[in-house]
C-alpha cells in the first residue's frame, strides 16, 4: 500500500510536468504540440550528452536542457508558428506544422543520437528501505522531490511574476490582454519557450532514472494528451492535477492488474472515455476553452 | 444534385481513363509492377483519408480513423477465416461493423469539440490497438495470417469477379478494385458535399450553436457523418488486411492515423478532392526521399512544415486562390 502511494507520487509529479508544459502551450496559442513528447526526449539526450558525455555536474547538465529547449521554442515559436497561424485560415493547420515538426525532431534525434537506449551514471546510490514495506531509490526520491520544487516554482512564478501575470492574461482573453498592453507577440513567445523548457527541464530529470531513446517521445504525447483531458485543457492547476491522476492509476493498475497481463493502460483508456461522456471538459477545464 | 459543366465532365473523364487505362498501360510499358502496390496503396489510404475529411466538414478533428481501419481489417479478417465468407460479402459488412462502432462510441465523445475531439480520438486508436492485442478472437499479438485471397463472384454462372487466386497478375486486379472503390467513395463525397446534408454539415462547421437553434438535429447529424466516416475508414482497412493477407494490431497505429489526418491538411480541408491528391502527395513523396537513405524523415518533414508555411490553406488552395478567406 505505502509502495502504490509512494510510485503514484512520483509518476504523478513527473507527468504533472509534462503536461504542464504542453497545457501552457495550448493555453496560449491553442495549438495542440504534437512535438512535445519530442522535445521531451530532445531535453533527455541534450542532459545525456554534457553529463553522461562531458561529465558536467548534474545540475548544469539540467540547466543546460533548459536552456537549449526555451531558445528552440522560442525559435518555433517565432518563425513557424506564428506565420502560419496568421496566414492559415482554419486554426487546426496549425496541427499539420506540429506533426511535421514532430517528424524533424525524430529525424535529427535519429541523425545526431542514433537509436539506441541511452543511460547516465546515477546521481546517488543507494535505496531507501524502511522495514520493506516501502522500497525505493534514493535518486527517484531526489528525482521526485526536484520535480515537486520545480511545479511549485512553476506556479509561483506564473501567480507572482510579471511575465506570469501576462501569459494568465493571455490564457485567458486574447484580445483583452493586447488591449490592456500586453505584447501579445513577445509574450506568446515567451509562453511558447516556457513550455519546451518544461518538456526538457522533465527530460533532463527522468534520463537518470530511465534513460532515453528515440522511441519514447510518441507515447509520452499520447500520455501527455491523456493528463490534459483529465485535468482540462489549457488549465494550470488541471494539468497538475491530472498527471497525479495519472501517475496513481498507472501505480495502482500495475500492482493490482499485473497479473492479467496489459490491461492496465486499456482499462484506463475505457474509463477516461467514460469520465469524458459524463465530464466533457475534464476536471478543472472551461466548456470548450 | 449540381450539373457538371462541360470542363469538368471533360476533367472526370481524363481522370478515369488515366486511372484505369493510361496507368495500367505505363507500368506495363516501363515493368515497374512495384507501382501497381505504391497506387492502390494510394487509393485505400485516400478512402480512409476521405472519411477523416468529411468529420473535418463537420469541425471535429478526427485523428482515430487508424482505429476503425484496424476495426475493418479485423472484422474482414475473422469473417473470412473464421466463418469462411466471401471476402466481397465481408468488405461491405467491415465497413458496417465500423460504422457501428463509431455509432456507439460517438454518442458519448461526439459531445466533445476542438482538441478535446482530437485528444480523446487520437486515445481511440490506442485503445483499438489494445483491444486488439487482449482480445481472443483477434489472437493477440500473433495476428490472424494467411488470409485467403478473394474468391470468385458469379450471378447465375456469369462471373463477375474471377478467383484472385487464380489470377497471374491478383496486383492489377487489386489496384482494378481499389481504383474502382476509390472513384465510387468520391463521387459519393462530392454527391453529399454538395447536397442538403452537406449543406447542413457546412453550418455544423461554421456554428453548431446556431445551426441547432435553426433546427437542425446536430446531435442526428454528426452521428451519420461519424458512422459514415468510420465506414469508409473500415472499407479501406478490409482491403488493405486481404491485400497484405494478414492483420496485426500494429497494422494501423497512431503514426497511421496522424497520417490520415496529415493528408487532408496537405490536400486542403475545403475541397472535396483534397484528401485524394494529399495522399497522393504524402505516399510518393515518402516513396521518392527514400533514395536519401537516412536523411528521409529529415527532408521529408522539413519539406512538411516548408509546405505549411507556404501553402497554410493545403495544395488545392494554390489553383483556388484564396479560398475560404477568411484568414486573420
Amino acid at each position: 500500500m505505502e509502495q502504490i502511494i509512494a510510485n503514484g507520487i512520483y509518476l504523478g509529479a513527473q507527468y504533472a510536468m509534462i503536461a504542464l508544459g504542453l497545457t501552457l502551450i495550448f493555453a496560449l496559442m491553442n495549438v495542440l504540440n504534437f512535438a512535445h513528447g519530442q522535445m521531451y526526449v530532445l531535453g533527455g539526450f541534450v542532459t545525456y550528452t554534457f553529463y553522461g558525455q562531458l561529465g558536467w555536474p548534474f545540475v548544469l547538465a539540467l540547466l543546460a536542457s533548459c536552456i537549449t529547449l526555451a531558445i528552440l521554442g522560442a525559435l518555433i515559436e517565432k518563425f513557424l508558428f506564428a506565420p502560419v497561424i496568421r496566414r492559415s485560415s482554419r486554426e487546426e493547420s496549425t496541427m499539420l506544422l506540429a506533426a511535421g515538426l514532430a517528424f524533424l525532431f525524430d529525424a535529427v534525434i535519429l541523425l545526431v543520437f542514433g537509436e539506441k537506449q541511452r543511460g547516465v551514471p546515477k546521481i546517488i546510490n543507494g535505496v531507501f528501505n524502511w522495514d520493506f514495506r516501502l522500497i525505493m531509490p534514493y535518486d527517484r526520491i531526489l528525482i521526485c522531490a526536484l520535480a515537486i520544487l520545480s511545479i511549485v516554482g512553476f506556479i509561483l512564478f506564473m501567480q507572482y511574476s510579471k511575465t506570469g501575470r501576462a501569459l494568465r492574461a493571455l490564457a485567458q482573453d486574447r484580445t483583452a490582454a493586447q488591449l490592456m498592453g500586453v505584447n501579445v507577440d513577445r509574450y506568446s513567445m515567451i509562453g511558447f519557450a516556457l513550455g519546451a523548457m518544461l518538456a526538457g527541464l522533465v527530460g533532463g530529470l527522468l534520463v537518470t532514472i530511465t534513460g532515453v531513446n528515440l522511441g519514447m517521445g510518441g507515447p509520452t504525447s499520447i500520455k501527455a494528451f491523456m493528463m490534459v483531458m483529465i485535468g482540462g485543457a489549457g488549465v494550470i492547476s488541471g494539468a497538475i492535477a491530472g498527471g497525479i491522476i495519472l501517475g496513481f492509476l498507472e501505480a495502482i493498475g500495475l500492482a493490482v492488474l499485473s497479473q492479467y497481463g496489459d490491461i492496465t493502460y486499456l482499462l484506463i483508456f475505457v474509463s477516461l472515455m467514460i469520465f469524458l461522456a459524463i465530464r466533457p471538459q475534464g476536471l478543472m477545464g472551461k466548456p470548450w476553452g | 444534385m449540381p450539373k457538371l459543366n462541360t470542363f469538368q465532365w471533360a476533367g472526370l473523364a481524363a481522370f478515369l481513363f488515366a486511372v484505369f487505362f493510361a496507368v495500367p498501360a505505363f507500368v506495363a510499358a516501363s515493368g515497374r509492377t512495384d507501382l501497381y502496390y505504391t497506387l492502390t496503396s494510394v487509393a485505400l489510404l485516400s478512402i480512409a483519408s476521405a472519411g477523416v475529411w468529411l468529420t473535418f466538414y463537420i469541425g471535429r478533428i478526427n485523428i482515430g480513423q487508424g482505429a476503425f481501419a484496424l476495426i475493418g481489417a479485423y472484422a474482414s479478417a475473422i469473417l473470412v477465416t473464421k466463418a469462411g465468407m466471401s471476402f466481397w460479402l465481408s468488405l461491405p459488412l467491415a465497413g458496417l461493423f465500423a460504422a457501428g462502432v463509431a455509432i456507439l462510441i460517438g454518442l458519448p465523445i461526439l459531445r466533445l469539440r476542438g482538441v478535446y475531439f482530437a485528444m480523446i480520438s487520437l486515445v481511440l486508436t490506442q485503445v483499438v490497438t489494445l483491444t486488439a492485442l487482449a482480445l481472443p478472437i483477434t489472437n493477440g499479438a500473433k495476428g490472424i495470417t494467411s488470409i485467403p485471397l478473394p474468391g470468385a463472384v458469379s450471378v447465375f454462372g456469369l462471373t463477375l469477379i474471377p478467383d484472385f487466386a487464380t489470377l497471374e497478375n491478383p496486383r492489377l486486379a487489386f489496384y482494378y478494385t481499389a481504383c474502382a472503390l476509390m472513384v465510387i467513395t468520391f463521387a459519393a463525397m462530392y454527391r453529399l458535399v454538395n447536397s442538403r446534408l452537406g449543406h447542413l454539415c457546412r453550418s455544423m462547421q461554421q456554428n453548431e450553436e446556431l445551426a441547432a437553434s435553426i433546427g437542425v438535429n446536430i446531435a442526428y447529424i454528426r452521428i451519420i457523418v461519424f458512422a459514415i466516416s468510420s465506414f469508409l475508414g473500415g472499407i479501406g482497412g478490409a482491403m488493405f488486411g486481404s491485400i497484405a493477407q494478414s492483420v496485426y494490431p500494429s497494422s494501423f497505429q497512431v503514426a497511421d492515423s496522424v497520417n490520415f489526418m496529415l493528408n487532408c491538411f496537405l490536400g486542403g480541408l475545403g475541397y472535396v478532392f483534397g484528401p485524394m491528391l494529399g495522399t497522393l502527395v504524402l505516399y510518393f513523396g515518402w516513396d521518392l526521399l527514400f533514395e536519401l537513405g537516412r536523411y528521409q524523415l529529415l527532408v521529408y518533414s522539413g519539406l512538411l512544415i516548408i509546405l505549411m508555411l507556404v501553402l497554410p490553406n493545403g495544395l488545392l488552395s494554390l489553383r483556388l486562390g484564396k479560398g475560404g478567406g477568411q484568414g486573420r
